[in-house]
């Protein structure tokens, strides 16, 4: 232990710095994170260039059409003939958007309400947890088609289900390291301080949670992301002529036989997007683990 | 002079799984303006809780009774909010462990400011300026540049003085220090006692100095109140507890102290026997199983504090 600052480190660097720049020795992470920025650049942008529109059928051939240039079906077409590519990626984007939204909500619900647990205790984490495995035994597919039922097939409703089951976990995490937090004496001394209850969760445990709650996060997505094929499967997905990689490698499942491609297009991309988040999951882990350092 | 802080009879309780102990019993002290006063006692003999209590930070399974009277205002019955208003400002606290008293992702400087932006309603330049001139009376080296870092690009003695820096921001009246050079080597030890003494001597603050070696506040405190089991067992003048100790405890305790005086030494004195376990404390005195002197009547009958000692002994010096 010294205050000598390490020649070549800048003083006032962070502990989130720190764990970038181990992050970013991590090939696998760093690969990982490249590959899925360009998936979702690809899929917000790509459309945009492609000849063709994801809903738009080639009347000229309405049938499974393997990759053709000329026509401008660069990965084919599926069997009543839209454009395979502008398909996948309009999926792309659809199961991206309910990846992140859905674990946005999860996550600001299971924060508020695992770091308020956490912190307050007593009487005020009873009630919040009893109420958390209330909801963890609810039948959560039955509960999602009650709601579909209810207020009809919506997209936004289905990321606010979705994130409405995903933030329990995220709940009984972070309050989980709320309890070890509490009894820091950092704690101790920013309360000491005269900082309210509030101010104390806002600055000094929230901050301190994110590092295991953003390794969750890319756990949570590829879940989510599943979670809504699943849903698709059901039929209670993203609606016609909407799709997803869920709807697409539903439809593409049903072709296996006679277009095994309408299948491989949409579940490689789904797939390669999954492995990706869980590398970078775990590489920012190893990132963040305090007990490396 | 009238005293900054006044306990009586405090008694702190924390439910357990299996009931219920009671870490403090029936304490009372006080400390006035400039002056220090210094707690002893082994481990779990109840020094921290009581100045927690104090404070109003016990833990939520905790209960404090009796009265802790800041200038005259019980803080045990004031609302949280008033609380909040007071601590870090009108009373702080200095924690044993520098390395985890600061938030691990915040700036220096970001928490030094804030609590002058709560109590003190700066604006950021002026809250900045305050805490570069605060780091610089601790004696903090390039103060403006550790504003900058984060706890831990900076060394244990370096943290501890940037939380007596953050404890004395707002000008408070009472400062407790519980064992704020515990963790720290030796020279960083006496450089934090020197900051201490200077700031209290210099701010005329209230100084509670809690440790469990005496030698550590033999040079600070004017007051020392010897706590054991909960209690306190022997309370006086500093230089009267280190000439002629009332209490077989304090005597002990004087005898584990390294002294650097003596330089003969052959082996470091311990305590006989175990510390006390608050769940099953033995009849009569606590402290009766460990003592050299035990007589019969202390096996079934507490000792009370009579004239700054709790202990049925006439005469310690002629008992040893
Ligand atoms: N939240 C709690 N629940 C139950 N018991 C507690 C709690 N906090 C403290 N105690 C008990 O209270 C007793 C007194 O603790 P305290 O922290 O005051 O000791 P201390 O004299 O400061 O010791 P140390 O020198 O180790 O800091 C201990 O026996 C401890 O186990
Ligand atoms: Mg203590």
């Amino acid at each position: 232990m010294s205050d000598v600052i390490f020649e070549g480190q800048p003083a006032g660097r962070s502990l989130w710095q720190d764990a970038w720049h181990r992050l970013s020795a991590n090939k696998a992470a760093v690969v990982s994170l490249v590959i899925l920025i360009v998936i979702a650049l690809v899929s917000i942008f790509g459309p945009y260039f492609l000849p063709w529109r994801y809903d738009e059928i080639d009347w000229n051939h309405v049938e499974a059409l393997p990759p053709n240039f000329a026509l401008g079906h660069y990965l084919g077409t599926d069997t009543v003939g839209r454009d395979l590519l502008a398909r996948t990626l309009m999926g792309g984007r659809v199961s991206l958007t309910v990846g992140l939204l859905a674990t946005s909500v999860a996550l600001i619900i299971g924060i508020t309400v695992g770091s308020i647990a956490g912190f307050v205790g007593a009487r005020v984490d009873q009630a919040l947890m009893r109420f958390v495995d209330i909801m963890y035994v609810v039948p959560f597919t039955f509960l999602v088609i009650i709601l579909m039922v209810m207020f009809g097939r919506n997209f936004v409703l289905m990321f606010i289900a979705i994130g409405a089951v995903e933030w329990l976990t995220m709940a009984r995490i972070v309050r989980g390291q709320t309890l070890t937090l509490k009894h820091k004496e950092f704690i101790d001394a920013a309360r000491a301080s005269g900082g309210s209850t509030t101010n104390i969760i806002l600055r000094h445990i929230i901050p301190n949670v994110l590092g295991v709650v953003i390794v969750y996060v890319t756990l949570t997505i590829p879940q989510v992301i599943l979670f809504e094929s699943f849903l698709s499967f059901l039929g209670l997905g993203v609606q016609e002529p909407m799709t997803s990689w869920g709807v697409l490698i539903n439809e593409g499942a049903a072709e296996l036989e006679i277009n095994p491609r309408t299948l491989i297009v949409p579940a490689a991309f789904m797939t390669i997007t999954l492995f990706c988040f869980n590398f970078l999951g775990d590489g920012l882990r190893d990132a963040l683990d305090p007990n490396d350092r | 002079m009238a005293n900054v802080l006044d306990i009586r009879n405090l008694n702190v309780h924390f439910s357990v799984r299996d009931g219920d102990v009671q870490a403090v019993s029936d304490v009372s002290l006080s400390v006035a303006k400039g002056e220090c006063l210094g707690i002893v006692g082994e481990s779990g003999s109840g020094k921290s809780q009581t100045f927690m209590a104090a404070m109003g930070l016990l833990a939520t399974n905790g209960r404090a009774t009796g009265e802790v009277n800041f200038h005259g205002q019980n803080v045990l019955t004031l609302s949280e909010s008033a609380r909040n208003t007071l601590r870090g400002n009108r009373m702080t606290m200095v924690f044993q462990d520098p390395m985890t008293s600061l938030t691990p992702h915040m700036r220096v400087g970001a928490q030094l400011t804030e609590v002058l932006q709560r109590h003190r309603g700066l604006d950021r330049t002026q809250a900045h300026q305050q805490a570069v001139a605060m780091l610089a009376r601790v004696h903090i080296p390039e103060a403006d540049r550790r504003m900058a870092m984060y706890p831990h690009e900076l060394s244990g003695g370096l943290r501890q003085r940037v939380m007596i820096a953050m404890a004395l921001l707002c000008g408070p009246e009472l400062l407790i220090a519980d064992e704020p050079t515990t963790a720290l080597d030796v020279t960083v030890q006496a450089q934090i006692l020197d900051v201490i003494r200077e700031m209290k001597d210099t701010l005329n603050t209230a100084v509670v100095l809690i440790t469990h070696d005496l030698g550590v506040i033999a040079g600070l405190a004017d007051h020392v109140a010897v706590m054991y089991a909960g209690r306190i067992v022997e309370t006086g003048a500093a230089r009267d507890i280190f000439m002629v100790p009332k209490h077989p405890y304090t005597q002990s305790l004087l005898a584990c102290t390294p002294r650097l005086d003596e330089v003969k030494r052959t082996s470091l004195t311990t305590i006989a026997g175990q510390p006390p376990n608050l769940e099953h404390l033995p009849t009569g005195c606590a402290f009766h199983p460990r003592c050299p002197y035990v007589m019969a009547r202390c096996r079934t009958e507490r000792p009370p504090l009579i004239g700054g000692k709790a202990c049925f002994l006439d005469q310690l010096s002629l008992a040893s």
